[in-house]
């Protein structure tokens, strides 16, 4: 008997350390880092019952078990079996019926707690978000608008309604905690009421080819001001950019995720840059040199694969449903990177 | 050296190669009749390495001669009903042996190897993984075709297959081994099945290896179409290999249930086996009735490739979410293939090194069936992101946390076992307690990623990723080892060394707890799995060198165990009784275990686990049997 309270008292304070021990590496009463929706409280709220479960359920195994094999190791000298203890039917019943029990209310929280992610706002926002091997592009519907960062109002909630051009991804920041795949084919929903002003990053969580670690774009939630001014700024420069031949290049090379592999500042990516490159010469892969040019470009669009430049993989897809005008435009954007 | 060039391991690989060219051969003259290109990036065109990679396999069965015996049965020509061992030493073991204890063996090295190639695998990208930004497998490095990310995509997804692999064939090797022996058999029940089921995972394993070469294939061991179904040729050297060796598994696991429901001694009733036959029988009907899922999910990208057909093809109407049902509904369960033998070793080996009974055995034995059997009805809880219908997400929850009641059985019994007992601390009984914990950590981090919402947040990160290693270290790693402390005596007449053993724990398992919490812990704080960088902003550099450095304290303890383990086959100390003073019928016989095991019959006439009972005895053989240790 005196071991069973021995026991008893150390399973307490050793489930109390556990618990402080994982406050104190910050992963316990709020999983790290900040909560930046209305969603992530009660996924957090879920969570700490859970450490705090598992800081239990580990004492009550490990300290019997340490405290068993410290007390009631085998002496030197001795050779003889312990008590012969077969089981206890009533004991096996006890921690079936109970766990039982417990996973069944867990399982209730657990609905509970899905059911305040999934809550529905009827006035959320709608945002409609495309994934592409390696981009994040964000449309705003009647606004002209198609970003490369994801603009959001606090304390708004928006409905981003998400497409792939290619393969699966999924949309995740970190901050918002919930996460959901990008699947080719159908428009999956993610529904999300941001509530801290900052910037964050959407990061996707499913492999999807040679740079998805790098598939990351800017999350900036604004204050309800702020938003409406950098809609407004930007559906102006929308419009304005739909005027001329190089405003509706950028906006097609931001729509299709081009800048997922070419930078336009010289920085080196998964393709080549964009800088300087109309006009300048070009070193092929089979070792000879072309002028990018008029033509040249409109083969790399539609065809990548047969002028392939030097140092750089076959990954690029045809962009064959661009039109001739598109084409046009995109060449002009080029044409001022300079 | 000509005995090793003439073995049946060589023969197989040679006549694998001449098998592979003479398919690839085949298809690449029929494309050349039909006007179609012979020739493409890796020399070969696609479907002519798969039609290669096929033809080896077969060529590898039919040339090392592990299929020899059939054909002469189909001839109407006799073999033998006892083989005899043609070979001796290690001929014995690269050479077609029908005796379960040779294949057990056979089985158990070849996952040591796998084990060491993946654990390589895994280091050459934790070194990468050490600091933020890309050290040195950059974007404009190439090998095999690939440049540095694609390849870190492809050792991570082989690190996952190769180890699979390697715990499918430890399992199968521990099994093989010991089931006969504690069921008092002969053999297995089909020992020429049991050989081919070992020697076609070799020419698997050569399959997945050479995925490495052709392009490899980025797209993590679950190959999700459409990413699999754009990946370079690797990624159909993986299928077929991955194919493959479910054939092994899905054979293995038919001869182990027909052993233990026809094979068993006089007087051993179900609930008089031994714990780890239990273990043993539910996780070969997972594998006999779940493994040709994987199989399936896999082929049918592989057609979709080939042929054109649009199963996971949204262009074409279908649909990539129904590839991840398929592929889960075996590979959920299959994470309980790997574990429940290994959990049958911690309740086998924790009586013997406390000295007291298994508590409640039948609960022990009816908690494998359970987590068996909820194991199939548990599969797309890896799929609460993946867009699946909604509702579909609670009901997965509450089975997914049912798993939860049969575990939690095994851990009290075990916690009860101990208790009271007298504990002694070697090499097998660390390795034991060792597993227990870190399948605790295991098991306790599994409800949160069951519990949708939270799930939402952990899923495909790192928190994954160490849980999914707790309760692989634990459920299989672990026992493993320890099983291989265990029984080595048996199989050898020696032990292995005692220090090194207790370096080699001391070594792994401390760092492997910082291994897997550390995992967790940046997880948690938004590390992804699956990337070859990482934003530095996000702080994590200094926990990931550690858990580099961690890593290649495991690997290193790893390097002492294979010393450890060869050397002591020739140079161990002798240990021909019973080592541990077990009450299991194969330590009743000196070892090392004679070819036909038992030269008498036993029969059961107690209980497996009556440690303590004066005067009981599990087994009586039916004459005195050649032992020099009294039955306890």
């Amino acid at each position: 008997m005196r071991h069973f309270v021995i026991v008893g008292i150390l399973v307490v304070v050793m489930a109390v350390l556990t618990y402080f021990g994982l406050v104190v590496a910050g992963v316990a009463t709020q999983m790290h880092p900040i909560e930046a929706s209305l969603q992530s409280v009660s996924i957090d709220w879920l969570w700490h019952w859970e450490i705090m479960a598992i800081s239990f359920l580990f004492s009550l195994i490990i300290v019997p078990m340490v405290y068993s094999m410290v007390v009631f190791r085998r002496k030197k000298g001795d050779t003889t079996d312990a008590e012969h203890i077969e089981g206890n039917t009533t004991l096996e019943i006890t921690w079936t019926v109970i766990p039982l029990i417990v996973v069944l209310i867990l399982a209730y929280m657990g609905a509970y707690s899905l059911g305040q992610t999934r809550r529905v706002d009827p006035n959320a926002i709608v945002i409609k978000v495309k994934a592409q091997q390696f981009t994040w592009t964000f449309e705003y519907p009647n606004t002209g608008i198609i970003s490369e960062e994801l603009h959001l109002p606090v304390n708004q909630q928006v409905v981003l309604q998400m497409e792939s051009t290619d393969v699966i991804h999924s949309f995740w920041v970190p901050e918002f905690r919930v996460k959901q795949d990008v699947v080719p084919g159908r428009v999956t929903e993610y529904r999300i009421t941001p509530t801290l002003v900052g910037t964050y990053k959407v990061r996707c969580a499913e492999l999807c080819g040679m740079s998805h670690y790098a598939m990351e774009s800017l999350v900036i939630v604004d204050a309800q001001a702020d938003y409406t001014t950098w809609i407004d700024q930007q559906s102006k420069a929308a419009f304005e950019a739909s005027q001329s031949p190089e405003g509706l290049g950028k906006l097609l090379i931001v729509q299709n995720g081009c800048i997922g592999c070419h930078s336009t500042d010289g920085l080196k990516m998964a393709g080549p840059t964009w800088f300087e490159l109309y006009g300048s010469a070009v070193l092929l892969a089979d070792g000879s040199t072309v002028t990018a040019d008029d033509a040249y470009l409109r083969d790399s669009i539609l065809n990548p694969k047969a002028q392939m430049v030097d140092g750089f993989p076959p990954i690029m897809p045809a962009f064959d449903k661009l039109s001739d005008s598109d084409i046009a435009n995109i060449i002009a954007y080029l044409k001022t990177l300079k | 050296m000509k005995k090793f060039f003439s073995t049946a391991l060589v023969r197989g690989l040679f006549w694998q190669l001449i098998g592979t060219l003479v398919g690839a051969g085949l298809v690449t003259g029929i494309r050349m009749m039909m006007g179609l290109s012979a020739t493409d990036k890796f020399f070969f065109t696609e479907p002519a390495w798969v039609l290669g990679g096929f033809f080896g396999v077969l060529f590898f069965l039919a040339g090392n001669g592990s299929v020899t015996d059939w054909f002469k049965w189909a001839r109407g020509v006799d073999t033998p009903e006892h083989h005899e061992e043609k070979f001796s030493g290690w001929e014995k073991y690269l050479n077609v042996s029908l005796d379960h204890k040779v294949i057990g063996v056979q089985y158990t090295v070849t996952a040591l190897l796998l084990i060491c190639l993946g654990g390589l695998f895994a280091l050459i990208f934790r070194t990468e993984l050490a600091q933020s930004q890309l050290q040195f497998l950059k974007v404009d490095m190439q090998l095999f075709g690939q440049n540095g990310p694609e390849l870190y995509n492809t050792l991570m997804s082989l690190h996952g297959m190769v180890m699979i692999v390697s715990i499918l064939l430890g399992i199968a090797g521990i099994i093989n081994y010991v089931v006969p022996l504690l069921l008092g058999a002969q053999d297995m029940a089909f020992p020429r099945l049991n050989a081919f089921s070992y020697w076609i995972a070799v020419p698997a394993a050569v399959l997945l290896v050479m995925s490495l070469i052709f392009g490899g294939f980025g797209t993590g061991w679950t190959g999700y179409p459409p990413l699999s179904s754009r990946a370079p040729v690797g990624v159909q050297m993986f299928f077929l290999g991955v194919f493959t060796a479910g054939w092994s598994s899905i054979l293995g696991a038919l001869n182990v249930i027909v052993t233990v429901v026809r094979m068993r001694s006089k007087g051993m009733v179900a609930m008089r086996m031994p714990i780890f036959v239990w273990a043993s029988v539910a996780t070969s009907i997972i594998a006999l009735t779940a493994t040709q899922l994987i199989g399936l999910s896999f082929q049918l990208v592989m057609f979709q490739r080939l042929f054109g057909m649009g199963f996971f093809d949204p262009a074409k109407g279908g649909n990539p979410v129904l590839f991840q049902h398929l592929f889960w509904f075996y590979s959920h369960p299959a994470v309980y293939v790997f574990v429940l033998p290994g959990l049958g070793v911690i309740s086998e080996l924790l009586p013997v090194f406390a000295r007291k009974p298994l508590f409640g055995y039948r609960w022990v034995a009816m908690s494998s069936l359970g987590i068996a059997l909820v194991g199939f009805l548990v599969w797309a809880h890896h799929m609460f992101t993946s867009g699946m219908n909604e509702y579909l997400r609670v009901p997965f929850m509450y089975s997914t946390l049912l798993v939860a009641v049969p575990t939690g059985v095994k851990f009290f019994s075990w916690v009860a076992t101990i208790w009271k007992g007298k504990l002694t601390y070697p090499t097998p009984m660390l390795f034991v307690l060792g597993g227990l914990v870190s399948f605790l950590l295991g098991g306790l981090t599994g409800p949160p990623n069951a519990t949708v919402s939270v799930d939402l947040h952990l899923h495909d990160t790192y928190f994954i990723v160490g849980h999914f290693h707790d309760t692989i270290f634990g459920g299989f790693l672990f026992p493993f080892f320890g099983a291989l402390y265990y029984w080595f005596p048996k199989a050898t007449g020696r032990r292995m060394n005692e220090f090194w053993g207790k370096v080699h724990f001391w070594l792994m398992t401390p760092s492997f707890f910082i291994l897997t919490l550390g995992m967790m812990q940046v997880g948690l704080l938004g590390m992804r799995r699956r990337i070859v960088d990482y934003d530095p902003a996000l702080g994590f550099d200094s926990t990931h060198l550690v858990l580099t450095i961690v890593g290649y304290l495991i690997g290193l303890s790893v390097l002492i165990f294979v010393i450890n383990f060869f050397h002591s086959i020739k140079n161990g100390e002798k240990a021909e009784g019973n080592v541990w003073n077990s009450r299991s019928p194969e330590w009743q016989v000196p070892s090392p275990m004679p070819t036909h095991n038992y030269d008498q019959p036993f029969e059961v006439v107690g209980e497996p686990y009556d440690y303590g009972l004066e005067g009981s005895q599990y087994v009586k053989f039916a004459e005195p049997a050649k032992s020099n240790t009294k039955h306890k």
